[in-house]
């Protein structure tokens, strides 16, 4: 009969020197991994996971920020259409009442350059006719004269009597 | 782990015991298994026709005092042992060191660095290579993602710190814990990888070994104890509301189970381990079985055949418990730890 000359009883009995190893090794290895390497690469993880975040929000608000502005921009744009036109009716209104007021001058100032005129002609008319009327008296008393052959006491009488035939005919 | 074996199953010991009695070769499977799983002082590598390669330890040896002598501290390398030193001789079958004259383990203290020792200490070495070089890649490429080793480490990081620390211990008080539990996840992980690889810088059973997951659980029965607050010590001590006479019962087994959660830690991780080692081994030995250790070449092919599917498909395993255990450690340890942490009930206003 084969005898083991392993005893199992071994497999499942701590083994002191082992355990007092395993505990430095790992002792060691908890507080140099865990300082020198664990927390500063928990750490980083953890700064880079709130600068992702940071940077996923920013992005947010700037892409909202660039909403608002363009519809700034179409609004703006709304209101500039809108300003052009009315400035250009304005200016239509203003073009016409211009136009218009001048037209109703130039009437004016014709009517005013064509009443001046008459009143030039009439008195000119009137001078005229003075002067015609003259001119027949003396031409008259010229004829008269002639006519009668014969040389009138007072001329002034004479002058005066052909002056109201002339009158006469005037009036008629 | 399978591989040594095939390359050392033939022993001239066993070849010889084999042509008397040919129902020892299981027997010798077995030693040799059990010789495999366990730890040795000697870190033996590669055998190429019966020349053993291996690689000598220092042993750290403390003769205890008795009666006749005082204890006396011996130091040598391994391979000083191979006929004998200082009244200490390397057993070649176990790889231990024994007592040159009663070839026992008990007339002294062994503080050597054994094969597991070495091994863990290796996979200590590879795991702060990884965390030294990721955390400069953390502070060199600040805020930057993550690439390369840091890209493997990360989300196992993220996870187990979002997913499993943060929801158990709480917002405010888990990274004080960040620490030790990353500590242990990966102290355990780099230890059960390096096991599953059959040759060198993996080969022994370090995570495997009761004294490894013993120390660890010591580590974790500490900080959730010296972490207890008033309301945990009194739930074991005293549990509010509950009568005398069952308290009498009840206060026993609360006591009990302070030491009885670090107990479950211990013996999953170490169950979980060897066991798979030894699952795997043994499914390779069918070759040496049903070859009667070289004699019959065919049932040799046989056990192959049978063997290696098998095997296939319990390395496989092997590699998501690593991941599992490790895993279930740490999430265990967080849980009795945040047990510990606990705040007031409601309860005790009545």
């Amino acid at each position: 009969m084969h005898i083991l000359a392993f005893d199992p009883m071994q497999l499942i009995t701590p083994d002191l020197g082992m355990v007092f190893w395993t505990t430095v090794v790992f002792l060691l290895f908890w507080f140099l991994i865990g300082k020198f390497a664990l927390k500063p690469i928990t750490k980083a993880i953890k700064a880079r996971e709130h600068f992702i975040n940071d940077a996923l929000s920013a992005a947010d608000k700037a892409k909202a920020e660039m909403q608002q502005l363009q519809s700034d921009n179409a609004a703006l744009l709304k209101e500039a259409r809108e300003e052009g036109a009315k400035i250009l009716k304005e200016a239509k209104d203003v073009k016409e009442s211009i136009i218009a007021e001048a037209h109703n001058r130039a009437k004016d100032e014709a009517a005013k350059i064509v009443a001046d005129a008459k009143v030039e002609i009439d008195s000119q008319k009137k001078a005229a006719i003075a002067e015609v009327k003259n001119e027949v008296s003396r031409i008259s008393i010229d004829i008269a004269q002639k006519i009668l052959g014969r040389e009138l006491d007072s001329n002034k009488d004479q002058q005066a009597y052909i002056n109201s035939l002339v009158d006469k005919i005037k009036a008629n | 782990m399978f591989l040594p074996l095939v390359l050392t199953a033939n022993p001239e010991a066993v070849k010889t015991e084999n042509k008397e009695e040919k129902k020892d070769v299981s027997a010798g499977v077995i030693e040799h298994i059990m010789n495999h799983v366990a730890d040795a002082n000697e870190d033996h590598i590669l055998t190429i026709n019966n020349h053993h390669i291996t690689l000598p330890l220092p042993c750290i040896l403390y003769r205890k005092s008795t009666q006749a002598t005082k204890g006396k501290l011996s130091i040598f390398l391994s391979s000083k042992a191979e006929e004998e030193f200082d009244g200490y001789k390397l057993d070649h079958e176990t790889g231990r060191v024994i007592d040159a004259q009663t070839n026992k383990r008990d007339a002294f203290y062994d503080f050597s660095i054994t094969k597991n020792v070495f091994h863990m200490m290796l996979g200590f070495v590879i795991l702060a290579l990884v965390f030294i070089s990721i955390k400069n890649t953390y502070t060199k490429r600040k805020n930057a993602a993550p690439r390369g080793l840091q890209g493997f480490m990360e989300p196992i990081i993220v996870f187990l710190t979002d997913e499993i620390f943060k929801p158990i211990l709480g917002e405010d008080k888990y990274e004080k814990f960040l620490p030790y539990l990353l500590s242990v996840f990966f102290f355990i992980l780099i230890n059960n990888l390096l096991g599953l690889i059959p040759f060198f810088p993996g080969g022994a059973n370090a995570s495997g070994n009761i004294a490894f997951t013993f120390s660890l659980a010591f580590c974790s029965f500490i900080l959730i104890n010296i972490n207890g607050t008033k309301t945990y010590w009194r739930h074991i001590f005293a549990m509010p509301g509950v009568p005398l006479p069952v308290l009498i019962i009840l206060t026993p087994i609360e006591i009990l189970g302070v030491f009885l959660k670090p107990a479950v830690l211990m013996l999953r991780l170490f169950g979980n381990i060897t066991g798979g080692h030894i699952a795997v081994l043994s499914i390779a030995s069918l070759i040496f079985i049903l070859g009667e250790n070289g004699a019959k070449l065919g049932g040799a092919f046989a056990g192959g055949a049978m063997a290696l599917p098998i095997m296939l498909f319990v390395s496989a395993i092997e590699l998501l418990v690593a991941f599992l255990q490790a895993f279930v450690f740490t999430l265990l340890s967080a849980i009795f730890i945040s047990m510990a942490l606990e705040e007031p009930h409601h309860q005790e206003h009545h």
